[in-house]
C-alpha cells in the first residue's frame, strides 16, 4: 500500500509541476532567428593594413564595436560572437529594418587623419599621407561640446599620446584632414603641439553634423575590416510558419510512439510514455535555465530524441519480457531485465555521444545547435528513460499491482516453466 | 510480436553482401559522374525561399527576376505555398532587397522570404569539415568500441557505419536529392544512430558467447543467429519509433528540414539492415579466422566489466 501510495503521490507531483512551469517555460525560451524571423551574417575579419595579423584581441574589439552599432540602431537583443581565429557571426532575430542594421554592419567605415605631402601641395585638397587610423583613437572617445562662441565641436582622443605629439608638432600650422573612407569630411589646421592626446574639431558645423561625426569616429574605430562569408534571412511569416510545422510533426509522431509503447509492452509502456513527456519536459527546462536557443534543426533533433529515449525503455522491457519468458517471476523479471539492459543501453547512448560530440566540435551555427540538442536529448533520457522509468516500474511491481505477465505484454503460453 | 525470428541470417548474408556491394557501385557511379546535387550551402551563389499567400507563376517571377537583370542562370523548386529560387550568382544586400520589394509590390504582397548566401570559400570548408566530422566520429567510435569490445567488433561496426553514410549518400547522388547543412547532420545522427543498433546486437553477441560452445565456425554462426533473432523484436520496435519521429518531421515538417527529415529516414533503414546483415555477418567472417579454436575468449575477458 506504502508504495503504490508514493507512485501515485511521484507521478502526481512530477504532472502537477510540469503543468505548473509548462506554460511559463515555452514562452521563455529563446527562438532562434529561423523560427522568429530574422538574419545571420558570418564575417571574416583580415587586418586592415597588409603585413598586419589578426589578433584574439582585435578580433574581440570589432565584435563589440559590432555589438555597439547594433545597439546604436536600436534593435533588440543582437548575438554577436567570434569564431575560430578570424571570423564574427552575428545573429539578430526579430529585425524589422534589415536593409538599414546591415549596411551598417557591412561598411566598416574607416577614419583616417591624413597630411598633405610635397606632391599634393600642387594639388590643393589633396592628402595622401596617412598619420592617424580609426584604430588609433580610443574608443567612444569622441564627444561633442561647445567652444566659447557656443560652436559645436568634436573632441577626440588618440591612444598614443607620444605619436600624436609628433604628429601635431610637424604639422603645425598645416592641415590634418579627417577622412571616412575616401571622403574629406574636414580639413582643420593644426594649432599647436598636443600632448595630452587629445584634440577637437572645430569648424562650422551644426549640433547635428557635430553629432553624426562624433558617432562616424566612434564607430570608425573598427580594427579589423569584414567581408561576408555567408548569410542568412528569413522572414517573420516563414519563421513562424516552420515553428508551427515542426511542432505539429512533433506531436503528431510522439503521438503515434506513445499509443506504439503502451500496445507493446502495456504497463511498463505506459510508464515509458509518462517517463517520455518528464524527458520532454526537463530539456525544455535545461534550454530555458541554460539560455540556450532552439532552431529548426534544434527541434527536429529534439523530435528525433524522443525516439532514441524509448529505445532505452525498448531494450530494458525486451529484456524484462524475454525474462518473464523463461518462467521467473516478474519481480525477479524486472530486476534481471533491468541489470542486464543497462550496459547495452549506455553503450549504445555513448557511441551516439560520441558522433554529438564529433559535430558539435566541428560543426558551425546549426549544425551545432543540432549536436547540442542530441547531447543534452541522451543525457536526459539516461535519467528519465532509465533511472526515472526503472524506479517508478520498480515501485508498481514491489506495490504488486503489476502481477500478471500480460501487463508487460507477454502471452501467458509463452512462459517457459523453469 | 509471435513471429520466430530464427533464421539462417549468416547464411543468408551473401545475398545481403551482394545487394550492399551493387548499391555501393551505383553510388560510386553516379558519384563520379553526377557529383552530389548541392544546395547553396555547398555551392556559392544564393538562396532565396518564398513563403506564398497567392498563386504565382514561374514565368511570372522569371520575367520580375529579368527586369533586375538577375534572371540568368536559375534554377526553381516548387513546393505547396512555397518556391525556391537558386541563384548560381551571389545576390548583393540591394539585389535581394529590390527583388523583395518588387515581389511584394507586384506579385504577392504577403509574400515572406528566406535568403541565403554562401561564398564559395565558406561551402567548401563546410564540406572538408563534415567529412573530417565523419571521419572523426568514426575513429572515435571505433575507440570506444575496441576497449569496450574487442577490435573486431569495432571494424565490423565501423565498416557497416560507413557503409550506411556511403548509402545514404549514394541515394542522394542516384535520385538528384539536394544536399545542405542539415544533410551532413543527418548523416552524423545516421551514423550515432547506426552504430547505436549495431552496439545492441554485439552486446547480445558478446554475452551468449560466455554460454555458447565455440568450437567450429557453425557454433559461431548459431551464436549470431540466435543474438539477432533474440534482439530483433528489439531493433524493429525502435526502427519502428524513429522512423515514425524523422516521417513525421518529413511529412509535416518545415520546408527547410525536408531533406534533413528525408536522409534520416533513408539512414535508420540502412542502419537497421547493416546492423542485422552486414555488421554481424562481417564479425563471424573477421572471428571465423582466428587460429585458436578458443574463438571469443577475447569478448568474454572484455565481458566482464
Amino acid at each position: 500500500m506504502k508504495r503504490i501510495l508514493s507512485f501515485i503521490v511521484v507521478v502526481l507531483i512530477t504532472t502537477g509541476v510540469m503543468i505548473g512551469t509548462s506554460p511559463g517555460l515555452l514562452n521563455s525560451l529563446k527562438l532562434g532567428l529561423d523560427l522568429k524571423g530574422g538574419f545571420e551574417i558570418l564575417y571574416e575579419a583580415q587586418p586592415l593594413e597588409a603585413g598586419q595579423s589578426v589578433t584574439s584581441q582585435s578580433l574581440i574589439q570589432t565584435a563589440q564595436s559590432l555589438e555597439r552599432r547594433i545597439n546604436a540602431l536600436g534593435t533588440t537583443e543582437p548575438e554577436v560572437t567570434t569564431e575560430g581565429t578570424n571570423r564574427i557571426r552575428v545573429r539578430l532575430a526579430g529585425v524589422s529594418n534589415e536593409a538599414e542594421v546591415r549596411s551598417m554592419l557591412k561598411k566598416p567605415a574607416e577614419l583616417t587623419f591624413r597630411s598633405a605631402t610635397a606632391a599634393d601641395a600642387k594639388k590643393p585638397g589633396q592628402y595622401s599621407k596617412i598619420e592617424l587610423r580609426g584604430n588609433d583613437f580610443v574608443e567612444n572617445g569622441a564627444v561633442v561640446g561647445y567652444d566659447q562662441l557656443n560652436q559645436p565641436e568634436i573632441s577626440i582622443k588618440v591612444k598614443d599620446k607620444a605619436k600624436f605629439a609628433e604628429i601635431t608638432k610637424r604639422l603645425l600650422n598645416k592641415e590634418l584632414a579627417i577622412f571616412l573612407d575616401q571622403e574629406l569630411l574636414s580639413a582643420p589646421t593644426v594649432r599647436g603641439e598636443l600632448t595630452d592626446g587629445s584634440a577637437s574639431i572645430t569648424g562650422s558645423y551644426t549640433r547635428d553634423e557635430a553629432n553624426k561625426l562624433a558617432d562616424t569616429i566612434n564607430l570608425g574605430a573598427l580594427p579589423l575590416k569584414l567581408t561576408e562569408k555567408y548569410s542568412q534571412s528569413v522572414g517573420a511569416t516563414l519563421g513562424q510558419l516552420s515553428l508551427d510545422q515542426t511542432i505539429r510533426a512533433g506531436l503528431i509522431g510522439s503521438i503515434i510512439i506513445l499509443v506504439f509503447m503502451i500496445a507493446m509492452f502495456r504497463v511498463p509502456g505506459l510508464v515509458a510514455s509518462f517517463c517520455l513527456i518528464v524527458h520532454t519536459w526537463v530539456v525544455l527546462a535545461i534550454f530555458y535555465l541554460g539560455g540556450f536557443v532552439l532552431t529548426l534543426p534544434g527541434i527536429a533533433a529534439f523530435v528525433l530524441g524522443i525516439g532514441m529515449a524509448v529505445d532505452a525503455n525498448i531494450i530494458t522491457y525486451e529484456r524484462i519480457k524475454e525474462e518473464i519468458k523463461s518462467g521467473k517471476t516478474i519481480r525477479s523479471s524486472v530486476i534481471a531485465g533491468s541489470k542486464a539492459s543497462f550496459r547495452t543501453v549506455m553503450d549504445a547512448n555513448v557511441t551516439t555521444i560520441i558522433a554529438a560530440a564529433v559535430m558539435f566540435g566541428l560543426g558551425t551555427g546549426s549544425v551545432r545547435g543540432f549536436a547540442l540538442v542530441l547531447i543534452v536529448d541522451i543525457v536526459t533520457s539516461i535519467l528519465t528513460n532509465i533511472f526515472f522509468s526503472r524506479f517508478l516500474l520498480n515501485l508498481l511491481v514491489k506495490a504488486d499491482v503489476v502481477k500478471k505477465a500480460k501487463y508487460f505484454g507477454v502471452k501467458e503460453s509463452d512462459i517457459s516453466a523453469l | 510480436m509471435r513471429f520466430n525470428w530464427n533464421l539462417k541470417y549468416i547464411k543468408m548474408s551473401k545475398w545481403f553482401y551482394t545487394f550492399s556491394i551493387i548499391i555501393t557501385l551505383l553510388g560510386i557511379l553516379s558519384l563520379s559522374i553526377f557529383g552530389l546535387n548541392y544546395g547553396v550551402d555547398f555551392r556559392s551563389g544564393s538562396n532565396v525561399d518564398v513563403n506564398l499567400t497567392k498563386v504565382v507563376t514561374q514565368e511570372q517571377i522569371q520575367t520580375l527576376l529579368n527586369k533586375q537583370e538577375i534572371g540568368k542562370e536559375v534554377d526553381y523548386t516548387q513546393g505547396k505555398e512555397r518556391f525556391g529560387i537558386r541563384f548560381s550568382q551571389v545576390l548583393t544586400d540591394q539585389q535581394v532587397n529590390n527583388f523583395k520589394t518588387s515581389f511584394n509590390k507586384e506579385l504577392d504582397p504577403k509574400a515572406s522570404f528566406e535568403v541565403n548566401t554562401v561564398d564559395t570559400e565558406m561551402a567548401q570548408e563546410l564540406e572538408r569539415n563534415a567529412l573530417w566530422a565523419i571521419l572523426l566520429a568514426s575513429v572515435a567510435i571505433a575507440i570506444y568500441i575496441s576497449i569496450r569490445f574487442e577490435w573486431r567488433f569495432a571494424v565490423a561496426a565501423i565498416v557497416s557505419l560507413l557503409h550506411d553514410a556511403f548509402l545514404v549518400i549514394s541515394i542522394f547522388s542516384i535520385f538528384r536529392l539536394e544536399v545542405d547543412l542539415t544533410f551532413i547532420t543527418a548523416i552524423l545522427t545516421i551514423v550515432g544512430f547506426s552504430i547505436n543498433d549495431t552496439v545492441v546486437i554485439f552486446d547480445r553477441i558478446r554475452e551468449n558467447l560466455r554460454f555458447a560452445k565455440k568450437k567450429s565456425r557453425d557454433d559461431l554462426e548459431q551464436v549470431v543467429d540466435h543474438s539477432i533473432a533474440q534482439t530483433m523484436t528489439r531493433s524493429l520496435a525502435t526502427v519502428f519509433t524513429v522512423f515514425i519521429a524523422s516521417l513525421c518531421l518529413f511529412i509535416f515538417g518545415g520546408e527547410s528540414i525536408r531533406m534533413f527529415s528525408l536522409a534520416m529516414v533513408i539512414g535508420l533503414l540502412f542502419g537497421a539492415y547493416s546492423s542485422i546483415f552486414i555488421a554481424s555477418p562481417l564479425w563471424v567472417a573477421l572471428k571465423g579466422k582466428q587460429k585458436s579454436p578458443t574463438a571469443g575468449g577475447g569478448a568474454a575477458k572484455t565481458a566482464k566489466s
